[in-house]
């Protein structure tokens, strides 16, 4: 804990000295984000990392081979996501709840084990290098400008048209359909859109720290459960929820760093008692919202639940 | 290519030994027990710790390392999941506890280090070991040009066998008769009399106690343990052979298991090592988006 008592003494020095994890966290933030966004359409998607891969090679490769701005690599590599997210969407989305969470984790693994281990242009299992030099997307401002950006967004969304339709969706897709919603559209609104955010933050994070890890923890299996950490022990009921979450999650190695050798089996041990005391997540009924003044929104908006 | 048959008939009876317990849980349960992977590990590694710290009996150090995977199904149940149950929380915080637990073994045996806190637990740290020559009996044949190892060989009969007992357990015996009601419906089974809950843990002993067991012939078979074995090796081909043989269902499991270990064969012979890994996964994800309900599957189950 101790390197955060500079917070309070003097915030511009911790600032400057910690913008690797305050970016760490601005674009966590963005992926649970992402992921708050398929659960609150009710769809237990772990596709994320795949999206953050595509989105993080993509951009990487084209600064490096046709020299072109920042802004638009990280454009194209998040449309591009986008894109692939609709392919894998027509078909995966059929499934629902764990059938899809499996049937996202096979996406996410043949892309790494499959395609990136294997295909010489990514540098295979040494990952890529991003050979930009003082990359202005690479700075902390632009992932807490877009974080913010993408929070309002997304929680615009979920109070308009659309999130009536995800949340009627989320509680009970049967009722819904027969209400005349159509629900493959919706879901595969939710699905796309959070396939761009996602590929949005891979960019940014490959920009963040000058290169591409092809590694399990970056982008495949453990990454993807991470992320559905964020949200679930957040709360997935309320935009805020999973980056609540995301805060905590990337801050645990901080958090206990007392422990030294043991951080791991505290930060277990502190999952397990945090989902058994709040299994609707840190945000949501009874937690957050004891503290919160009723004009606050969200306050009626109730904790997620997928299926 | 002979020889290629015969090891991925080794390594599909571990799959399926491992998948056996981990669709068990989500048969009953509707979990996803993602804990599964670590007790695969924990047997392996405080079977082997037994071994070369405590210098046990291979035999002795087995049927302790069974019990203690036994022991930690307990734990997975009280701890992660029926606190979760009283509360009626939607099923997706059981995966978090889950992971918890899994993080809480791995980061455990990780730390088993000479002087440290669980050294009694583990003595190699991160690194991987196998066990010193001498303390398992391991006779090799020669059959024709195969070349069976005893350690390999012996693996096929214990994991029929045992997928044979669960199965006869659960079809025709009043434990199994009370577990099936349990996944049918926990409601139903209660009104009945059942003690749901004791039903219940049983399964978590049951699925916790063969994947220790899955964890120690791997272990001894491929002579690589460590902290890591159960996330690199089973944890998503696990899902992958549940997938392949339908949720929930055993035989589905054993044969999804021995199926995988042949895809995965294929794979390495005709596209390289490299592909290996990502033909599971793309096998996996082809066989949900063709026929999410597995191939011996009958119904699908929707909720998480």
């Amino acid at each position: 804990m101790d390197q955060f008592i500079s917070l309070l003494t003097d915030p511009v020095a911790f600032w400057n000295s910690h913008t690797l994890l305050i970016g760490q966290i601005g674009i966590n933030g963005i992926i649970a984000t992402s992921m708050f966004l398929v659960l609150y359409s009710g769809q237990l998607s772990l596709a994320a990392p795949g999206f953050m891969a595509i989105g993080a090679y993509v951009s990487v490769l084209m600064g490096n081979y046709w020299h072109t701005p920042g802004v638009l690599n990280t454009v194209t590599a998040a449309l591009l996501a986008g894109v692939v997210g609709l392919l894998v969407g027509l078909p995966v989305l059929r499934l629902r709840g764990v059938f899809l969470a499996i049937a996202t984790i096979g996406f996410v693994e043949a892309l790494r084990l499959g395609v990136i281990l294997n295909v010489p242009i990514t540098g295979e299992g040494l990952g890529l290098s991003n050979t930009l030099s003082a990359d202005p997307l690479g700075g902390i401002n632009v992932i807490i400008v877009s974080l913010i950006v993408i929070v309002i967004v997304v929680w615009r969304l979920t109070k308009g048209r659309l999130g009536n339709a995800w949340a009627a969706i989320r509680q009970d897709e049967l009722a819904a359909l027969s209400q005349g919603i159509n629900v493959a559209r919706y879901k595969m609104i939710a699905f796309v859109i959070s396939a761009l955010m996602a590929g949005y933050a891979g960019a940014l994070e490959a920009h963040l720290f000058f290169n591409v890890d092809p590694s399990d923890a970056q982008y495949g299996v453990t990454r993807a459960v991470q992320i559905l950490t964020f949200a679930v022990l957040g709360g997935s009921g309320f935009v805020l929820g999973p980056i609540v979450g995301a805060l905590i999650i990337t801050l645990l190695p901080y958090i206990f760093g007392a422990a030294g050798d043991y951080i791991n089996v505290l930060a277990g041990i502190f999952l397990i008692v945090v989902i058994v005391f709040r299994p609707q997540g840190i945000v949501g009924r009874g937690g957050l919202a004891l503290v919160r003044p009723a004009w606050w929104p969200g306050s009626r908006v109730r904790a997620a639940s997928t299926g | 290519m002979d020889q290629q048959i015969v090891n991925a008939i080794f390594t599909g009876s571990i799959y399926a030994l491992f998948a056996v317990g981990y669709t068990l849980v989500f048969g009953i349960l509707d979990i996803l027990n993602l804990a599964h992977s670590a007790v695969f590990m924990f047997g392996a590694a405080l079977t082997y710790s037994l071994v070369v710290n405590h210098g046990q009996s291979f035999w002795i150090a087995c049927v302790l390392g069974i019990i203690a995977s036994a022991a930690l199904g307990l734990v997975i149940e009280y701890v992660c999941l029926r606190p979760l149950r009283r509360r009626q929380a939607p099923p997706i915080a059981a995966l978090i506890s889950t992971i918890g637990l899994a993080l809480v073994i791995v980061a455990a045996v990780e730390q088993g280090k000479q002087g440290g806190l669980f050294a009694w637990l583990w003595v190699d740290g991160a690194n991987s070991v196998a066990f010193p020559r001498g303390t398992i009996p391991n006779p090799i044949w020669h059959v024709g040009d195969l070349t069976l190892e005893a350690t390999k060989v012996v693996i096929i009969p214990i994991s029929i066998a045992l997928m044979l007992v669960l199965g006869y357990v659960m079809r025709y015996t009043q434990v199994g008769r009370g577990l099936r009601a349990v996944a049918e419906n926990p409601r139903a089974a209660r009104l009945m009399g059942l003690d749901v809950d004791r039903m219940i843990a049983l399964t978590l002993v049951i699925s916790s106690a063969l994947g220790g067991l899955a964890g120690i012939l791997f272990g001894v078979a491929l002579g690589d343990i460590s902290p890591y074995i159960g996330r690199d090796y089973v944890e998503v081909r696990g899902l992958a052979v549940i997938v392949l043989g339908g949720m929930g269902s055993i035989p589905g499991a054993v044969l999804g298991g021995y199926l995988l270990g042949l895809i995965e064969m294929l794979a390495l012979v005709t596209l390289g090592s490299g592909a290996r890994g990502g033909v599971a996964f793309a096998a996996l994800f082809l066989m949900l988006v063709l026929r999410p309900q597995g191939l011996f599957g009958t119904r699908l189950r929707e909720r998480i």
